[in-house]
């Protein structure tokens, strides 16, 4: 089954897929029988204008909100109805549009709070400290620390994440999500406000991610130079609904995609 | 210069989460507690047992448990004298039924009791958030207060309807009643008070400490990223809860010796709690400690300088102090909403530094 | 009608007739919450010091009299035979403006952008500090309220009602209070009054304007400052209203500021932001908790007015968070 892409990364069986979701507030409709899936070990970027529901998609993917109707399946099985922190539990992790750090603790904290669905020592081992629990904040201390080095943020270990600028801030809330070593990662936005310099080492980091754990990335993003070079699929909503799906390349010259979206004249 | 951790470094991880990584504050904080343990108990006398040091050790452990859950869970509590009026209760019932018991067991099975109670008066935080939560408390509050009134059980049936702690001894030496001397008294807090901040301190740099911060700081994000908050409030609950009816148990059998629900466990207390923590800083250990040091030992020396040299009325003293009170809270908020707490990281960054400016 | 239906009738009369009681202290936390968005706890406070301050002017007392006696060892007293109802009420209104500037400009200029939880502890400083204050400065003694209000029982009412019982069932009448009928048709006629002023002033206007977005309100020209002040002034005029029925009914001592406990509950049942919210909220409460005490209070060893409301709003908390009136919550990520 599995497929190689031309720069010889793996691309495997699907991983999640959505089917026919329609997501409404009252009256109002964001997501209108949506259908797309994402294969194991591919980018997979989410795009569309403002409004079109591309983090309600990421929501209801999470398990924030509910759809009314419609299935999200997650490894070949369909999932029933959960709180997100069960869907964290099953391995999808994720970043925030607005940054959604903890302010009042430390980068390390903040990573190893990403960690907290894999530690497991009870309540009696925790106020012993010496014991398991030690050994178990120390083994995940290990793994933050590898993360830590990847995104080059030593320096920044301790200070509280309120106090970081806000690139700074944003490459601590990719790191919290790599933390969870997730089967599946969501970015909502991740370059937002970026200067060209803090783009290019965000997506070096998004790339890297892929080739080095081989986790599979959904990314919603505006910048279509970005989506266009990262991804390996686009889907495109508009107004709550799916305009297009398939490689860049088709995505680009879908004349409907184009009128809605990329517009003429580049 | 001569506060600094340069030339202090650490080789491993286990080193470098240890309780207090700077060598100075180590020897420091061991140098107190030696003091406290050691050199104490034989200067202790009635006045500085009954109107310092354990009215400052019963709310350091009430503000440790109160901090637990409002500094770092972020869920505000106005319901703690009704918690402590918990565990006072229950350490009577279980003093009586079961004289034989160690006092320590008794103090901590009160505390495990109080800490079911707050479990269910906790459930609602669930639902409802910010100051929705903290007026929701109040129904905690004068709910218990009002049961420990009106139900006879609670202080078996005695006419005046107060309950007085009776004798029980540790090592053949009375700990609670009229007769305990006051270092037994004294050593009793003490050692159950050190014990429970050490492990107040391991819960909150651990995993559950980091899920109550992560509830705190921002809780839908916590349960996108995988916190359970139901488990996570509930836990801050009891834990908080836990420690707050250990403080209403040693309120009551150690300092107290006897209580009345109204004016041992009423709403001022609450406040006086919830005050401890603000000005001793919110989410911090040792601002427990400050806070309670500070709101119990201002109104002692208040009273001393103005009822003992000046020779004022009493009750001049008191409201001159509720004022002083309210003009610290608004002046802590405004200025330094983190407390006592963070005034000493600063001061501590600078002496890093001190003589130099950078 | 039998005796036991008109006892109940009566439970309902006086609960209906508390509740607005309840309400007036209620609205004004809704004033203050509405046009700065701090939950006011001092509220219950500035009660009790308007009343002591009218009750100060009204009998001529020397402010800071006891501390100027402790330090000097002078006797002072008062100034006078007082002054006139009339004049009493209005002195007290411009203390409670001046107050509500100094609010303003010490505590509330420094506070803006804070967490909602962190004001409302302020609020709570800002309580124990004014108890203080009113004690240092006029005295810590039970006074009594007179303002020229009716009280005692209605003979007329007990009269009427006593016709309405069955045929030599001796039933003695319905006890109603003037005191609380002529409070109620206060409460009701400030209602209308703050109802006018907030929708056909321009003063009016800008509070609405404010309450909907600080941000906005500011762009267009609105001072939040002036705005706070007249909010936390009005608030104060409620208080002092409030002081005066309390007042009058038990006395002007510290338990009048206990008063906003008994808002609280008022206001979750009603919610926040909602006028009409905060008085159908304190009259169900108000008959909520006199029906339960008197079918099921006495069972329990009565005093369950102490924590009723509470239960109440905390049970209502549960299936609807943001009260009767208040506008619904949507989580967002």
């Amino acid at each position: 089954m599995a497929e190689l892409t031309q720069d010889g990364r793996k691309i495997g069986d699907i991983l999640l897929e959505v089917k026919n979701i329609t997501l409404a507030f009252g009256g109002v409709k964001a997501l209108t029988n949506i259908s797309f899936d994402i294969k194991e070990g591919e980018i997979r970027a989410i795009i569309g204008p403002n409004g079109a529901g591309k983090s309600s998609m990421l929501n209801v993917i999470s398990g924030f909100y509910h759809p009314q109707q419609g299935e999200v399946w997650f490894r070949g099985q369909k999932r029933g109805p959960m709180r997100p922190y069960e869907v964290a539990r099953q391995g999808i992790a994720r970043t925030f549009q607005n940054i959604a750090l903890f302010k009042g603790m430390s980068t390390l904290d903040n990573l190893m709070t990403g960690r907290i669905t894999q530690m497991h020592t009870n309540i009696l081992w925790q106020a012993l400290w010496k014991g398991p629990a030690e050994r178990e904040e120390i083994a995940h201390r290990e793994k933050v620390e590898r993360i830590i080095d990847f995104l080059g943020i030593q320096a920044i270990r301790k200070t509280p994440v309120g106090r970081l600028p806000y690139g700074l801030q944003k490459r601590v809330e990719l790191g919290r999500a790599l933390a969870a070593e997730a089967k599946l990662l969501l970015l909502d936005e991740p370059m937002a406000g970026m200067n060209l310099e803090e783009k290019e080492d965000m997506c070096r980091f998004i790339l890297d991610v892929n080739e080095e754990f081989g986790t599979t990335i959904a990314l919603i993003e505006h910048d279509m130079g970005v989506v266009m070079d990262l991804s390996d699929r686009v889907v495109v909503l508009d107004y709550g609904k799916k305009l297009a799906d398939g490689t860049p390349n088709e995505v680009r010259n879908d004349p409907a995609v184009i009128e809605a979206y990329l517009g003429v004249g580049h | 210069m001569f506060y600094r951790e340069s030339g202090d470094f650490k080789t491993s991880y286990s080193a470098d989460q240890q309780t207090f990584p700077i060598r100075l504050d180590r020897h420091v904080v061991y140098g107190i507690l030696a003091f406290a343990f050691l050199v104490v108990p034989f200067l202790i006398n009635d006045y500085w047992e009954k109107s310092v040091l354990l009215p400052f050790l019963v709310w350091a452990m009430a503000a440790l448990g109160l901090n637990i859950l409002t500094g770092f869970c972020g869920q505000v509590s106005l319901g703690t004298g009704g918690f402590m009026a918990v565990g006072a209760y229950a350490c009577y019932k279980l003093m009586v039924a079961f004289p034989w018991l160690n006092m320590f067991i008794v103090v901590i099975l009160a505390g495990l009791i109080t800490a079911m109670v707050g479990v269910v008066f906790g459930l609602p935080s669930l639902r409802i958030k910010g100051f929705y939560l903290a007026v929701a408390t109040l129904a905690s509050q004068f709910f218990l207060v009002w049961l420990f009134n009106k139900v006879p059980w609670f202080y078996n049936y005695s006419a005046s309807g107060m309950i007085s702690a009776p004798e029980r001894t540790l090592f053949g030496i009375p700990v609670t009643g009229a007769e305990a001397p006051p270092w037994m008294t004294y050593l009793f807090c003490l050692t159950l008070v050190t014990i429970f901040a050490f492990i107040a301190h391991n819960l909150v740099r651990g995993r559950i400490g980091r899920s109550w911060m992560a509830i705190r700081d921002m809780d839908i994000a916590a349960e996108i990223i995988g916190v359970p908050p139901l488990k996570a409030k509930l836990s801050a609950f009891a834990v908080s809860s836990f420690y707050i009816g250990m403080s209403g148990a040693m309120l009551f059998a150690l300092y107290l010796g006897s209580a009345e629900p109204n004016d041992s466990f009423g709403i001022a207390k609450s406040f006086l709690v919830l005050f401890m923590i603000i000005i001793g800083g919110l989410g911090s250990i040792l601002g427990s400690f400050l806070g309670a040091a500070f709101l119990t030992l201002m109104p002692v020396l208040l009273k001393n300088i103005m009822v003992g040299w000046f020779g004022w009325p009493a009750d001049l003293a008191a409201h001159l102090e509720l004022l002083l009170i309210g003009a610290l809270i608004m002046f802590f908020l405004i200025v330094e909403p983190h407390g006592l707490a963070q005034l000493w990281r600063v001061t501590k960054e600078r002496l890093r530094l001190w003589p130099f400016p950078h | 009608m039998s005796p036991e239906l008109l006892n109940v009738l009566e439970v309902i009369i006086n609960g209906l007739l508390a509740g607005v009681m309840y309400s007036l202290v209620a609205l004004g936390f809704v004033l203050i919450y509405k046009a700065s968005g701090i939950f006011n706890y001092a509220q219950g406070v500035m009660a009790l010091f308007a009343a002591l301050t009218l009750v100060g002017f009204q009998t001529g007392q020397i402010p800071f009299a006891h501390v100027i006696n402790t330090i000097f060892g002078t006797h002072l007293e008062t100034w006078g035979p007082g002054l006139p109802t009339f004049f009493a009420i209005l002195l007290t209104m411009g203390v409670m403006v001046l107050f509500a500037y100094l609010v303003e400009r010490i505590v509330l200029r420094h506070m803006v952008n804070q967490a909602p939880i962190i004001l409302f502890m302020t609020t709570i400083g800002l309580a124990y500090f004014m108890e203080g204050f009113g004690d240092l400065m006029w005295g810590a003694d039970i006074k009594t309220m007179d303002v020229g209000l009716p009280s005692g029982a209605s003979t007329w009412f007990e009269t009427m009602t006593a016709g309405w019982a069955t045929e030599g069932s001796n039933y003695p009448g319905m006890y109603v209070d003037m005191l609380d009928v002529a409070a109620a048709g206060i409460a009701i006629l400030l209602v209308v009054v703050l109802t006018l002023f907030s929708q056909y002033t321009k003063t009016g206007r800008a509070l609405r304007a404010v309450a909907d977005d600080h941000q906005a309100a500011l762009t267009v020209g609105i001072s939040l400052r002036t705005i706070w002040v007249i909010v936390w002034s009005i608030a104060g005029f409620v208080a002092l209203v409030a002081g005066i029925m309390w007042g009058a009914k038990s006395g002007v001592q510290f338990s009048l500021s206990l008063i906003a406990l008994k808002a609280l509950p008022v206001l979750i049942l009603g919610g926040f932001t909602s006028i009409p919210g905060a008085i159908v909220g304190g009259l169900i409460i108000g008959v909520g908790e006199k029906l339960f005490e008197y079918s099921i209070g006495g069972m329990l060893g009565g005093a369950t007015e102490n924590w009723f409301a509470y239960v109440l709003a905390l049970f209502f908390l549960m299936f609807r968070p943001q009260g009767l009136f208040g506008e619904r919550i949507i989580e967002r990520v």
